[in-house]
């Protein structure tokens, strides 16, 4: 099977600081890769790489098998920002459906896009509030549905559910999980550790280095754990005496 | 389709924020009615004119004022020559009951304050010369009465028909009457129409357009990068032109519906006369539009901030002010006026000026229309160039 994503030796450096240092990333059709790793780890980072928004020093990106940057390449990829990046004077509606033309959502499919979008994401009913009313989850789900709104083969979320109560993040990922098991690629950074146990592959950034990588038992087996938090401790700790006995 | 949805979400913005809707329109019409009322009571005026000796010493008394001062010169100096040599705001010469009047007017409001005080000034001695009138007829209609009370005192029974006859047989009351002058007037520059709000409203125009369009243009730009949206939009398949063109279209229609309000009101409230097509007043000022636009655009990726971007209206705004023909650009020095041509409102200032005044056609003001859309067309291209930043394709 070919794969969604194969990112080769990403390296990017922000003067003389190196941001990410030649992280190698795989993501197949129908998996879940959870970017995990702490604050100013290099998450967003890479993700802008793979979105070929970053200008790199070194490595590829390839997505659906075009080397980024790639612009038609842009319509099949579903991308969440960390940031809600919104028209705040126009009401979720508007946003949806500026979205979706930019995409180039087919005339005869942008009703029928929006209602499975807001409806998953439970706007249906605040569709004609202007963004500024919105709370941050609010703000958030909309973000998310406009991410969905071209039925994208690959999906980039940069932190999806900062903000959002748990009964919702639970829908929200048991649809992940549905548009996983419909064959598509789903890349997923996040800080929440219960998410992080649901993904299929977890990779743990830390300074700018891919630290480990595999299934979350893998990666708890790997460190002798029984929870992806205590992974995420102890491959920290383990890096910072590698660092100190150098 | 993209474009379009571009031009229709900054269309669907901009109708939301009244306030900027607002600034757009509106305060453009409240600065030009403030220059208007303002040029056109200037108190403050003082003029010095210029008379040949042989000019009627009364008429000259009447003229004078604290305002107005009066100098005199040789029986045949020349007008023209002692307006340049002491610049003088007028000079006036006479001729029998002829009073010709040369205005330096390069300055319009002293070259009102002279005509206004020769109004003044004849209206002040032809009303000495009814109250002289008024005072003889006075005078006489006394004296016929004081006989009439005589002549009927002594002759209670003559009839009133003889009284009459005595009354008028007094002399007519000799009063020297006031000369009428018929005035006529030259003007070393421009005409009698000339105001400076007459003068500047071209450029005022052309300047609030250029002014407003950049700040609104620039703002939005920065707050689609600082909020985010610039990003967002540029990881969707959109061309980095589509954005550019989008915008340009969409703040171009805007710039089109403030010079239309501008133009009519200034036409139609401040009755001011253009001499050329209205229309192409419009077109300048839509292709000075969208160089503002343009600029707007670039500027704003040197600003981190909507108060950074406050700051370059002092660097970048305010030169063209200079050089839009507010100043005489004719009237500096020499590297100055090369200068000038780096600055897109010299041109749209110059283009608005003639078609307004002088009647150009828009076979005239084709040059400076064409440099202004080069402004343009490189700008964009900048701009364009300019988000690879975000998106190298």
């Amino acid at each position: 099977m070919t794969l969604t994503v194969n990112a080769e030796k990403i390296t990017k450096r922000f003067g003389s600081k190196t941001v990410l240092d030649q992280v190698d990333l795989q993501l197949s059709p129908g998996e879940i890769l959870g970017l995990i790793g702490p604050s100013g780890a290099g998450k967003t980072t890479l993700v802008k790489a793979i979105l070929g928004m970053e200008k790199l020093d070194g490595g590829t990106a390839q997505v659906f098998e075009q080397t980024m940057p790639n612009r038609p390449v842009m319509a099949e990829i579903g991308y969440m920002a960390q940031s809600d990046a919104l028209y705040q004077d126009l009401t979720a509606k508007e946003n949806l459906l500026f979205f979706a033309r930019l995409m180039g959502v087919p005339h005869d499919q942008l009703a029928p896009n929006m209602a499975y979008a807001t409806e998953l994401v439970n706007l249906t009913a605040d569709l004609n509030k202007k963004v500024v009313a919105y709370s941050g989850g609010m703000k958030r789900r909309l973000s998310l549905a406009i991410a969905l709104i071209q039925d994208p083969g690959l999906l980039i979320l940069d932190e999806p559910t900062v903000g959002i109560d748990p009964e919702l993040r639970q829908q929200i990922w048991a649809e992940l999980k549905r548009l996983k098991d419909q064959g598509k690629a789903i890349l997923i950074t996040t800080h929440v550790m219960d998410e992080a146990e649901r993904c299929d592959q977890l990779m743990l950034i830390r300074e700018g280095i891919d630290l480990a990588h595999g299934t979350p038992q893998e990666l708890k087996d790997r460190y002798g754990v029984a929870t992806i938090e205590q992974v995420f401790l102890k491959a920290g700790r383990l890096q910072d005496e590698n660092q100190s006995n150098r | 389709m993209r474009i379009k949805a571009i031009v229709k979400r900054v269309l669907l913005q901009m109708v939301r924020d009244k306030r900027t809707l607002a600034l757009l329109f509106l305060a453009p019409l409240l600065v030009l009615s403030l220059m208007y009322v303002l040029f056109q009571s200037n108190q403050t005026t003082t003029a010095t004119i210029g008379i040949r000796s042989n000019v009627d010493a009364d008429l000259v008394k009447a003229i004078k004022s604290d305002d107005l001062t009066v100098k005199t010169y040789g029986r045949h100096a020349n007008a023209k020559t002692e307006i340049r040599r002491h610049d003088l705001a007028g000079f006036i010469t006479q001729d029998g009951d002829k009073l010709r009047v040369t205005y330096q007017n390069s300055q319009p409001s002293q070259a009102a304050l002279i005509r206004q005080s020769l109004i003044q000034g004849q209206t002040k001695l032809q009303f000495k010369a009814l109250t002289a009138v008024t005072k003889a007829q006075q005078a006489a209609l006394k004296q016929t009465q004081s006989q009439l009370n005589q002549l009927t005192a002594s002759l209670p029974a003559s009839s009133p028909a003889s009284s009459q006859q005595s009354a008028t047989n007094q002399p007519p009351t000799k009063v020297q009457q006031p000369t009428r002058y018929h005035v006529t007037s030259h003007y070393l520059y421009g005409s009698q129409d000339s105001t400076f709000f007459v003068e500047f409203l071209p450029i005022l125009l052309g300047f609030f357009v250029f002014f407003f369009v950049f700040l609104i243009s620039g703002m939005s730009l920065l707050n689609e990068r600082t909020s985010g949206t610039l990003t967002r939009l540029l990881a969707t398949p959109v061309r980095r032109g589509e954005i550019i063109t989008g915008y340009m279209i969409g703040y171009g229609l805007f710039a089109i519906v403030q010079t239309l309000i501008i133009c009519t009101f200034s036409i139609y409230v401040f009755n001011v006369h253009i001499l050329g097509s209205f229309w192409l007043l419009v077109l300048i000022n839509l292709v000075l539009a969208l160089v503002a636009l343009s600029m707007g655009i670039f500027i704003s990726t040197f600003a981190n901030t909507e108060f950074q971007m406050i700051q370059f209206i002092p660097l970048v705004v305010v030169p063209q002010v200079f050089f839009s023909g507010l100043v005489p650009v004719s009237g500096m020095a020499t590297w100055l006026q090369v200068l000038a041509h780096v600055f897109p409102l010299y041109y749209g200032g110059a283009a608005l000026t003639d078609v307004a005044t002088k009647g150009f056609t828009f076979g005239d003001v084709a040059p400076e229309l064409g440099i202004l859309l080069l402004f343009v067309i490189i700008l964009t291209g900048l701009n364009t160039v300019g988000l690879r930043r975000y998106r190298r394709v």
